[in-house]
């Protein structure tokens, strides 16, 4: 009984990441109809960036809360930046190309960042620092810590927010206006080239959030950490319904348990044959499944292929 | 002085010549009419107007010149496009879709007496202000469209086959609307494959036939003319 409360419970934490992360795949696919498979190293960018402020900052006298909130500044500030500029020159001159071709230029993309990142910061992991003191609690005989209790509130703050600018700002009604019909948002008034840019930035600024909290959570930074991420998020953007933002939550927190669950419990199910080690596994037979089975995912709706 | 001052207008896609060279004039409340069949390039100059598509030749409009500004910002100038097939907002709200109308403005107290306006317009809108714009029939959508565009307060409206598929009661309706809109001093350009009808409310008329204009004349000279009955009255 508290091994399943515990896996729900580290189930919840990596799901609420998952979660952030889908949504920016999940955004710019409603709005593009565009896979932005680079999504996962912005996740990885902003992690290096925070860390690299951290490094730097932790030798002042600042206090460690200040510490944490501008190397998240900083982050969200640089992922921004780096959504923008992909878009921008990534995406933008291939609009009205086949849809393959902004497909390879994504992975282009993906690789040119992983590579610049492995120059910058090298081949090594990085310890991440524990800035603030990191009680754990129990409930139920299970045991959550502040780190990860902070994931999740943060996430639901995020996501809350996500869906009231969304549904309820002039911006929000803009993107979704775009997304349905691009030509006549124009004829309304909308700057398109500038709602889109504005929504790679939104995705990356919950990547660079996404980044921290994985990095406080392990402990680690690697520069090859967005690509495993980035690949569970784009699934659970597709089991949620991709395009639809409640299905990127859905599908996150759903992807998030089934891993956690799947890893607690595929050892003593196989009599030990397939152990915890397995857990990456559970990400892409629900890929699958979702494919075969319902491609539109949990929450899609069954939309004609864009022209 | 013309409102709307179009020469030499040409558009192409890829290596096909749609617009081969129009000239057009709208002088200000004037309700002007643009016909021609199935292909002839009504939609493609409607489009180019509106800054949908790039084309070579001068447009001014109420004195400027419009080269280069897109389309976003034509909007705000006053000019606006009812497109062809309507373009609703289909996963948004009736009430939505008249706020995106109303997307370049920032006067929020006129924006809700034009609100009120469209929905004395179209009492019709009124009663399904909630309901989601993609389950409502095709002459409500047309409406919704209409009302949309009217939310942007134009000076000048662009009407692209705005009949298109409608029953003869909704047409009416929608006839109905364009002559009060156009009472109202908004100038119209009113495209229409319904040559009679269009003819009919509007004050003068274009004839646009193979990306050419063939002809212009006051509406009532081209309903009575020869040519005009033959092609397209079925006379
Ligand atoms: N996107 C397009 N690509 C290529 N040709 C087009 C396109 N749109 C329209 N055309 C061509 O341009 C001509 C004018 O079309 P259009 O402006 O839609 O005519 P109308 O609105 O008068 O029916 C037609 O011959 C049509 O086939
Ligand atoms: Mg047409």
């Amino acid at each position: 009984m508290e091994i399943l409360l515990q896996q729900i419970i580290n189930g919840l934490v990596q799901g609420s990441v998952y979660a952030l992360v889908a949504l920016g795949y999940t955004m710019v696919y409603g709005i593009l109809g565009l896979i932005n498979f680079a999504h996962g190293e912005v996740v990885m960018v902003g992690a290096m960036v925070a860390l690299a402020v951290i490094k730097v900052l932790l030798a002042t006298a600042l206090s460690p809360v200040l510490v944490l909130l501008l190397s998240l500044l900083a982050a969200v500030g640089v992922c921004m930046a780096l959504g923008y500029g992909i878009e921008r020159v990534a995406y933008r001159p291939l609009r009205h190309a086949p849809r393959l071709a902004p497909l390879i230029t994504a992975i282009g993309v993906s690789i040119v960042l992983q590579t610049l990142a492995m120059i910058i910061w090298g081949r090594e992991y990085h310890a991440f620092p524990q800035l603030l003191p990191n009680a754990s609690h129990s409930i139920g005989g299970a045991v959550i810590n502040e780190v990860q209790i902070a994931i999740v509130l943060v996430a639901v703050l995020m996501m809350a927010g996500l869906l009231l600018l969304v549904h309820r700002t002039r911006l929000g009604r803009a993107m979704r206006a775009v997304a349905e019909n691009p030509s006549a948002a124009a004829l309304m008034g909308v700057n398109i080239n500038g709602v889109i840019s504005t929504t790679f930035m939104l995705g990356s600024a919950l990547a660079a959030v996404a980044g921290l909290m994985v990095s406080a959570n392990y402990g680690i930074v690697h520069y090859y950490m967005g690509f495993m991420l980035g690949l569970k998020a784009f699934t659970a953007a597709v089991l949620g319904g991709i395009g639809n933002l409640r299905g990127a939550m859905l599908g996150g927190v759903m992807l998030g348990l089934i891993e956690s669950l799947g890893a607690g419990y595929s050892g003593a199910l196989t009599g030990g044959m397939f152990g915890s080690n397995y857990q990456d596994v559970f990400a892409f037979i629900v890929l699958i499944a979702v494919l075969i089975f319902r491609p539109s995912g949990l929450l899609g709706e069954r939309v004609a292929e864009r022209a | 002085m013309s409102l709307l001052e179009v020469r030499d207008l040409k558009v192409s896609y890829g290596g096909i010549h749609a617009l081969k060279g129009i000239d057009l004039d709208i002088a200000q409340g004037e309700l002007v009419a643009l016909i021609g069949s199935n292909g002839a390039g009504k939609t493609t100059a409607l489009k180019a107007l509106a800054g949908l598509l790039p084309g070579t030749g001068q447009v001014h409009y109420a004195g400027q010149s419009l080269h280069n500004l897109p389309a976003h910002q034509r909007v705000r100038a006053g000019l606006a496009l009812v497109p062809e097939g309507r373009g609703v907002f289909a996963r948004m709200s009736v009430e939505e879709n008249l706020h995106m109308g109303a997307y370049c403005r920032d006067d929020k107290a006129a924006i809700v007496q034009d609100l009120a306006l469209v929905y004395t317009l179209f009492p019709r809108l009124a009663e399904r202000r909630a309901q989601l714009a993609g389950t409502l029939s095709g002459g409500e959508q047309q409406m919704v469209a209409m009302g949309r565009a009217m939310m942007s307060r134009p000076r000048l409206l662009m009407l692209d086959e705005p009949s298109m598929g409608l029953a003869p009661m909704m047409v009416e309706k929608i006839f109905t609307t364009i002559r009060e809109i156009s009472a109202q001093g908004v100038s119209i350009l009113l495209v229409e494959q319904n040559a009679k009808l269009a003819l009919e409310v509007a004050s003068r008329g274009y004839v646009l036939e193979g990306g050419k204009i063939t002809l212009s004349d006051g509406a009532d000279c081209l309903l009575g003319s020869d040519a005009v009955q033959r092609a397209y009255l079925g006379a």
